[in-house]
Order: C-alpha cells, then structure tokens, then sequence
C-alpha cells in the first residue's frame, strides 16, 4: 500500500509539469493550428535565463525569475508568433511543423555553445523538506509542483470562461472569421494565447528545473511526453491536457515498478495508439472540433 | 520526356558516374550516404508531396530494412533476398500502421508513425537475444554482384548508384502512371477528387507504404555501408532529419529530396569553419527557408527565376482556372 | 647563374622546410559534439584541446606544433565513420576518439584497415576485445573496473545482496554485463534488476524498487546526471542503503548537483579530479581557468591522451603511425618520464589499460579515499 501511494504521489508530481507543457500544446494549436516539436525547449530554455540572471547580472532567484518570465514572453511568446508562427501560417501546417523542429534544434544548440553542454545545478524553490505519509516520502518539492501547477491551469480555466478577453479567445480559437464580424481582434487574442503559452512554459521550467537539472537536452523527453499528455487527454480540451498530463505522470511509474521497466516508456505510446484508434478525440476531448 | 530532359538526366548519370573518380575514401562514403539518404527521402516526398501525409517514422522504416538485411546477411542469405525481404517488410509493416492510423483521421499519421518510430527503438534495444540490444550488429558483408566485390568504397557507391537509379527509375514511373497522376489531382483539390470517384484513403495508404518500402530499401544498403546498425541510428531524431531533407529540398518536386539530402549531408562539411556553430546557422537557415519559400530550395529556385526571367503575360483569370 | 642561384634557393628551401614538414604531428580529434552524446565529447575535445595546447606552447612535437583537426561525430556511428575516414583522407597521423563505443566500434575498423592509432575515450569490454592492433583506451574498459568493485563490496563490506540500477544504453550495460558476472564469481545475489532510460529524469519507481527489494547495498551505474537526479530520489525516499558506483555516481560533476544527496556514496575511480595527486589537482585548476567549468573524467582522459601521444611519438622519434601503434603495446609510461600522463599507467597487448584506482567515499561533498586498489 505504502507502496501504491508512493508511486503515486511521485506520478502525479512528474505529470503536473508534464500537465503545464500539454496545456501550451494545446493552447497553440487551438489559436493558430500550430503543432508545436519545440514544446520541450519551451521548457528547457526560461531555466537558462535564471541561471543568466543569477550568475551574470547578480540577481536573486526571484528577480531572476522574473526576468526569465520577461524574457520568455518576449522570445517564445511575441517573437515566435510574430516572426515565425505569423507569416507561416497562410503556407499551411508543414511549413510551420519544420521550422518549429528547427527552431527546437537551434535553441538546444544554443544552449549547448552558449551556456555549456553538462547540466546545471538550479536552485530550488521549495523548502527541502521530505514528509512521510502513510509510509511514502512526499518531499515540499513535490506538493509545491502539484499545487503550482494546478492553479495555474486552474487560473487560465477561469480567465478564458469567465472574463471578457478570455471569451474572446475562445471565440477566435472557435471560429475566427465569425469572432472578426463580431469586432474581436482575433490577431490581438492569438498573440495572448502565444503569450500564456510562454509564461506556463516559465512556471513549468522553474518547477521542474530543481529536480532535472538545467540542461540543452532537457526538452527532447519532455516535448515527446507533452505530445503524447495532450493527445490522450484530448487536443482540444485544457482539461484533457491537464488530465493527460498526470495520467502519464502516473502511468510511466506504475509501468516501471509492475510492468516493466525496460518497455516503461512504451506504455504511454501504446495508450496514445489505443486513443488514435478507439478514441482520437481524447479521453476528454469532444467530437466537434475546437473549444478552449 | 521531352528531349531536354532525357538530356538532363544523361548529363546527371554521368555526373554521378564521375563524381567519385579520384576522390578520397571520405568523399566516397559521404557520397554513399547522400544516395540511401535520398532513396529514403524520394520515399518519404511520395507519402508527404504527393499524399500530403506527415510520417514520422522514416527513419524507423529503415530501421526495419536495416536490421532484416543484417539478420539475414549475416545468416549467409544473398543481399538481393535481404534486400528484396527488407522492402517487404517496411511495406507491409507501413500498410498496417497507415491503415488503423488512416481510417480515424487526417493527421493521426504523424501521431501513429512518431508512436511507432519509439515503440521500433525500444523492441530493437530490448530484444538483445534478436537484435544485439544496444550493443547492435556488427560484420555485415558488402554483397558480391556478378563475382565483383563490393568491399572497396567505389565499388560500393556504384553498387548503391545502381539501385538509386533503380529507385528513382521506379519512382519516376509511379509518378507518372495513371495512378500518380491520381495523386497529383488528389494534393490539388481532394475534395473534387473523392468527387471524381477515387478511393482518397486506399491510395493514400498505398502511397505512404510504398513511401516506406523506399526507406526499407536505403535501410538494406544502410547495413553493408556502415556494417554495423545499432538502434539509436534509426531513433525519431533521424526520422525528423529525413524530414528536414524533403521539406528544404521540395516537398512534391522529383528531384526535392535529392537535392534536400545533399544539403542535410554536406552542410556540416560547408559550414565546419563555424566550428561549433553549424548546427545553429543550420536551423537558422531552415527556419528563414520555411518563411520565405515554404517549397523549399526547388520552391524557392522557382521564385528567384521567375523575377529575373522575362514573362509573358499570363492571363489572371486563365491562372486562378488553373489552380483549381 | 640565376638558374644555378634560384635551384640552391630552391634546394634550400626544400632542405629547411623538409624536416619540419615530414615530423610535423598531426591528430584527428573526432568525438561527439552535438547528439546526446555532446556533454561528454566536449569535455574529451577540451581535454584533448588543452592537453595540445600545452604541449605546443613549451615547443610542440619534433620541435613543431602539434596540428589538430576537429571533427564532429554527432554521435552517430555512421558519421562517425565517415567523419574518421576524412581524418585519414586528411593525413592524421594519430586519431583522438570518439568516446561512444557504439561509435568506437565501428570507426575502429577504418582506423585499422588504414593503420592509424587510434586512442579512444570507450570503455565497453568489445573494443579491445577483438584483436585490433591500432586501438589504445585511455580509461580502462569496465571489464576492468567493475571486478575491482565487486570484490571491495564481498570482501571488505560484507555485501550479500546487491539491487543494480544501471543505464540502458551501451554504457550502462557494458558495466551490468561485467558486474553480472563479477556478482556471480563473489557470491553475491542480485535481487533487483532496474534498467532506466538515458536522459530519465523521474527515479522514484527506480528507487522505489531498490529500497523495496530487500538488498543490502546497491550497485548504481548510471552516467553524471542520471546519477545526481538518482541520488536526490534516493535521499528523498531515505533508503538507508550504501550505494556503489564508477566515477559516474561519485565524481565531482555528480557532487556538484546532487549537493548533499551523495553523501556516503562510494565508488570506485580510475581517473578523477578530486584524486589526491597534485599533478591531477593542478591539471583540474588550469582546465577551470581556460574553459569555466570542472572537467570531468573525460576530460582528463582527453588531456592525458594529448600527452600520451607526445610522449609515445617521441620515443618512437618520427611521426610513423605503424611505428607509433607497435610501441604502444607492453609500453609503461611513468610520471617521471612523461608527466602529463598525472598517473603511471600501461597497456598491454589489446590495447587494454591499466593503472592504479581509488576506492572512495563522498564525505562532506568531497572524495575521501577509503582504498588504494591495485592494478589489476
């Protein structure tokens, strides 16, 4: 028993961030069709701005976070949107789904020449603390991710269902051209969700960065469990994503532990044939295309 | 064939013969590759140029090519039947992932492949006893065609020319019989051409497996060249690469993926003066190629000649007729 | 006349350039810059890179500098093939790399049908295994290391039962497949077997399963940072087992990020900065100095290989690749004769190594050193 709770406090830790990196996912490719391969590096790159702010300009973690938050918004949201995502979107998706693979290559590559090969230590952010319930180690680390992450998504749920801007959105992800008879600035609303997808990218570094340790190569794992997280939840649902998110988290350790540790990684592609073929709108997903 | 263009191709097979004559060994074998990397390109422009599919798994179908022609080279089976066993393969193994994967949705393709293309890596690492695990294979023998040895490095670029001519010889064919003229009616205007009565998945589905077959064919000279295969060589990373080498060269133009796999191949090689940072202008140059020309280079080829070449006037209304 | 003076001209020319041009020594450098292999090719590349560095700033080789040529293997057996063919195209005389031996393996074979020696960073048991007379490690081959390991664990800890926790890449199972049979030969009985994935980044079910299988002590070998992010899962779930490794779970890299989870690992060390030699330590502070990051041993393999070639080709007195090959078996370098070397070491026949090793413990966040193990 203590076991099974261990397991699955540690799976639900591991899928609360892998939650944060589907919610973008899903985010993207509701406001512009965009099937993001550089997902992972979203996540791995705001670490490096810390550790730049940190070690360079002498900040403190918090400022530093801050300033990797600005930086974020200003790369991955604005500057991916206006440079990339914008003028490629009339070529269709494949365009768009290279140049985003390349755009993973040229920010793990940068990393690598700019900043170092080898990982990095990060500081963390929650007490180091391990408490032990029922027999399992639940460290502050651990809760803090659960509880961060889901206020985040928590927070995005209530700003898209419950304010103006939010509605907005959702219409423009819905259907744009009836969102620009009814005067929203369907453009403008693109650029918020680029945005949103930046600062979750944000929490979801400085989270897990602790733990994983800053490094280039940190987002390959990561892009690839996002991608199965927000397709066995449900594409065009955050709260498929969300549940995608920890499902995986779980899954992957009850494989290691009762399965098989060799094949651990096969089981969630496996779960993610299964969905394609008995249910390719996701656990959560409803049939009639696209709602945030 | 117009005249030109059997012209053009005479020229080219000439080129191809002579390039290597008196080259280092280096040369060679970068020339090798360039040639199964187009063979699994060529294949990948059918299922993604002409059927408009994205397959992530390339690389995982040669994967297959490679370790079938191993297993049974090293048995002491002839290449030709490991080869030939090796394209059988890759065929059916793609007819049943294109099936399931193509009867649910329009781009589940590229989530079943980039599935597939990971789950092929584990049981390839995992399955020691099979497949060496992570140790890989090692020994395979350069087949000897009519008591000629293929164990020397220019032996083995026209033994691997020979079949990519064979290759793209075949291709040139599917494209333009009947059939692959159905094709480019299909990536113009699919829903006109399930209008006109054609079978829009079957000839899909025929198109990626047969697009997969290709890869199970470079995989089976993949063996002899390298004479050792391991199964991170053919992981999801490589099958993005193959990716990368039709997109930039021309997705749906013949010779795409050819000039694609030159470039994928030979820029390191142009850009080793940055040192540590071709990879970086690489993707660079990706990236400024998709938002200018997302033809890719055949793409934007075209544009740059269009602006210098004196046009005629083409009529607006004719041209708009025309893209229907 | 002018004839006659532009041909003595020339002959002169010829004569002084000549010496310098037939003993200038060049060494392909091919190893792992971009690919999952990258943190450790650009540690053995900068190693490589300061050890020639060095060498050519007190006068070179044959009194020229030493020319190196880089070349990027992408980790990729196939280009690391071709990449070693272009350095014999180019005329290497000696070849540095690659540190992968699912690339080792297969560009060996170009080495050795060219003749050039070739000086890998490998340590899967299979490269010198196979009769190749041009292949010379610089770190022994975990065939090597490991038995010295489980003897320590038998004999000197009274281990009975042991959980290994091992990367599944060719790495990691080169050392389960030693330490399976080691185990087998000291008595001791493995209860779990837990295979992770390169890059894994969640342990808790991995050492969930360790803590859960009733062993006595665990036997990790896993690579740098697989090793810290283990160690912190380990401290976290208090598992209260000693842990045993290879320079991979307690070198300076694995301490600096696990900080204070690896305390009271133990491991057994061939090359490593924190070894209590100054020569070692000095190497340490001056690789810090030039590239702003700690070496790990594959960076030391890479300077003490720039050494070892300088030292071997000097000996032998001309750069002749068959010459420089056939010296190397049965050859001893000590640290009197050839100090960048920074430990005695040999090598026999296969082109296995062999050297001194440490048997160490973490203790507040530093190796202390518990044995001296033999060569063995």
């Amino acid at each position: 028993m203590a076991e099974f709770i261990q397991i699955l406090v540690s799976g639900l830790a591991a899928g609360s961030i892998y939650a944060l990196a589907a919610v973008g996912f899903t985010l993207l490719w509701q406001a512009s069709q965009t099937i993001n391969f550089a997902q992972g590096e979203f996540v791995m790159l705001p670490a490096f701005f810390v550790l730049i702010g940190m070690n360079f300009l002498g900040l403190g973690l918090w400022p530093a976070v801050g300033f990797a938050l600005l930086l974020s918004l200003l790369i991955l949201g604005l500057t991916f949107k206006k440079l990339i995502v914008e003028p490629m979107l009339p070529h269709g998706t494949l365009p768009l789904v290279i140049a985003t693979i390349a755009l993973g290559l040229l920010m793990k590559e940068s990393v690598k020449e700019f900043y170092g090969a080898t990982a990095q230590p990060f500081p963390p952010i929650f007490p180091q603390k391990v408490f032990h319930v029922l027999g399992a180690s639940v460290s502050a680390q651990d809760i803090g991710n659960l509880a961060v992450s889901m206020l985040a998504i928590l927070g995005l749920q209530l700003f898209l269902s419950r304010t103006r801007t939010g509605r907005c959105m959702q219409a423009s992800a819905q259907n744009p051209q009836v969102a620009e008879i009814l005067g929203v600035d369907v453009k403008r609303m693109a650029l918020y969700t680029f945005l949103i997808n930046a600062a979750l990218a944000t929490i979801a570094s400085v989270l897990i960065s602790p733990v994983y340790l800053a490094k280039f190569s940190n987002g390959e794992t990561l892009g690839l469990v996002a991608f199965i997280a927000a397709i066995v939840g449900g594409f065009n649902q955050i709260r498929g994503a969300l549940v995608g998110g920890l499902l995986i988290g779980v899954i992957d350790n009850i494989s290691a532990v009762y399965i098989s540790a060799q094949y651990r990684a096969a089981v969630p592609l496996l779960l993610l044939i299964a969905i394609i073929l008995f249910r390719p709108q996701g656990l959560l997903g409803s049939k009639e295309g696209r709602a945030v | 064939m117009t005249r030109k263009q059997i012209l053009f191709v005479v020229l080219g097979i000439a080129a191809l013969i002579a390039a290597p004559l008196g080259q280092g060994n280096y040369i060679i074998y970068t020339m090798t590759s360039w040639l199964l990397f187009s063979i699994a390109a060529m294949g990948l422009n059918l299922t993604l140029g002409y059927a408009g599919q994205i397959s992530l798994a390339q690389a995982g179908f040669m994967g297959v090519g490679a370790y079938v022609t191993a297993l049974m080279t090293l048995a002491g089976v002839p290449w030709i039947l490991a080869a030939l066993s090796s394209i059988g393969s890759a065929f059916v193994v793609g007819l049943l992932l294109g099936y399931p994967a193509l009867r649910v949705q329009h781009h589940f393709l590229a989530f079943v492949t980039l599935a597939f293309n990971t789950l092929l890596f584990l049981v390839l690492r995992n399955e020691e006893e099979i497949t060496g695990g992570s140790f890989g294979l090692m020994g395979m023998e350069r087949p000897t065609v009519f008591g000629i040895s293929t164990d020397g490095n220019l032996n083995f670029y026209y033994f691997a020319l020979v079949c990519f001519l064979v290759a793209a010889g075949i291709m040139w064919w599917i494209l333009r019989s009947p059939w692959g003229r159905a094709f480019k009616a299909l990536r113009e205007n699919p829903i006109r051409a399930e209008s006109l009565g054609l079978k829009v998945r079957r000839q899909t589905l025929l198109a990626f497996a047969i697009g997969s077959a290709f890869a199970g064919l470079a995989g089976a000279l993949q063996s002899p060249l390298v004479q050792f295969i391991e199964p991170s060589s053919f992981a999801l990373n490589h099958s993005l690469k193959i990716l990368l080498m039709v997109v930039v060269g021309g997705a749906g133009f013949f010779f795409g993926p050819m000039l694609g796999a030159a470039v994928v191949i030979l820029l390191p090689e142009i850009l080793r003066f940055t040192e540590g940072y071709y990879l970086i202008i690489y993707a660079l140059l990706v990236i400024v190629l998709m938002v200018y020309s997302p033809n890719g280079l055949i793409g934007a080829g075209q544009k740059i000649w269009s602006k210098f070449k004196p046009k005629h006037e083409a009529r607006r209304d004719l041209e708009k007729g025309f893209q229907l | 006349m002018l004839k006659k003076l532009i041909g003595s001209a020339a002959l002169a020319l010829v004569l002084a350039g000549s010496p310098a041009f037939a003993a200038e020594l060049k060494v392909g450098s091919i190893v792992e810059l971009s690919g999952p292999g990258a943190a450790a090719g650009v540690n053995f590349r900068d190693g490589v890179k300061m050890g020639f560095e060095e060498i050519n700033a007190t006068g070179g080789v044959f009194g020229s500098p030493v020319k190196i040529s880089e070349y990027d293997s992408q980790t990729d057996p196939q280009v690391s093939r071709a990449m070693v063919q272009k350095a014999i195209d180019d005329g290497v005389h000696v070849i540095a790399g690659t540190v992968f031996s699912s690339s080792t393996v297969v560009n060996m074979l170009v080495a050795r049908r060219a003749g050039i020696p070739q000086f890998t960073g490998s340590e899967a048991p299979s490269i010198t295994g196979m009769g190749n007379p041009y292949i010379f490690r610089t770190a022994f081959g975990s065939q090597k290391g490991v038995p010295k390991m489980a003897k320590y664990m038998a004999e000197e800890m009274g281990v009975k039962k042991v959980a290994v926790v091992w990367a599944n890449t060719e790495f990691g199972k080169g050392g389960y497949s030693a330490f399976k049979a080691e185990a087998a030969n000291y008595g001791l009985e493995i209860v779990a077997d837990i295979p992770t994935e390169q890059a894994q980044t969640d342990f808790s079910a991995d050492v969930l399963r360790a803590k859960n299988s009733g062993a006595d002590a665990l036997f990790v070998y896993l690579t740098e940072e697989e090793s810290a992010r283990f160690l912190r899962e380990a401290q976290k779930q208090s598992i209260g087992k000693p842990m045993i490794g290879e320079t991979t779970l307690i070198g300076h890299k694995v301490i600096e990020l696990a900080g204070e989870a690896a305390e009271g690992a133990m491991g057994h060390v061939g090359l490593t900065p924190d070894a209590d030699i100054p020569a070692m330590k000095d190497m340490v502070e001056r690789f810090k100095q030039r590239f702003n990051y700690t070496p790990d041993h594959n960076a030391i393999k890479g300077y003490t290989l720039a050494h070892i070639i300088k030292c071997v080709s000097e000996e032998v007195g001309s750069p002749d690749s068959a010459a420089i090959a056939e010296k190397m078996h049965g050859l001893t370098l000590t640290v009197e004769a050839c100090p960048g070397v920074l430990m005695d070491v040999s090598w026999d026949e296969t082109g296995e190594m062999s050297r001194e090793s440490f048997f160490v413990e973490v203790k507040d966040g530093k190796q202390v050193v518990r044995a001296i193990l033999p060569p063995n």
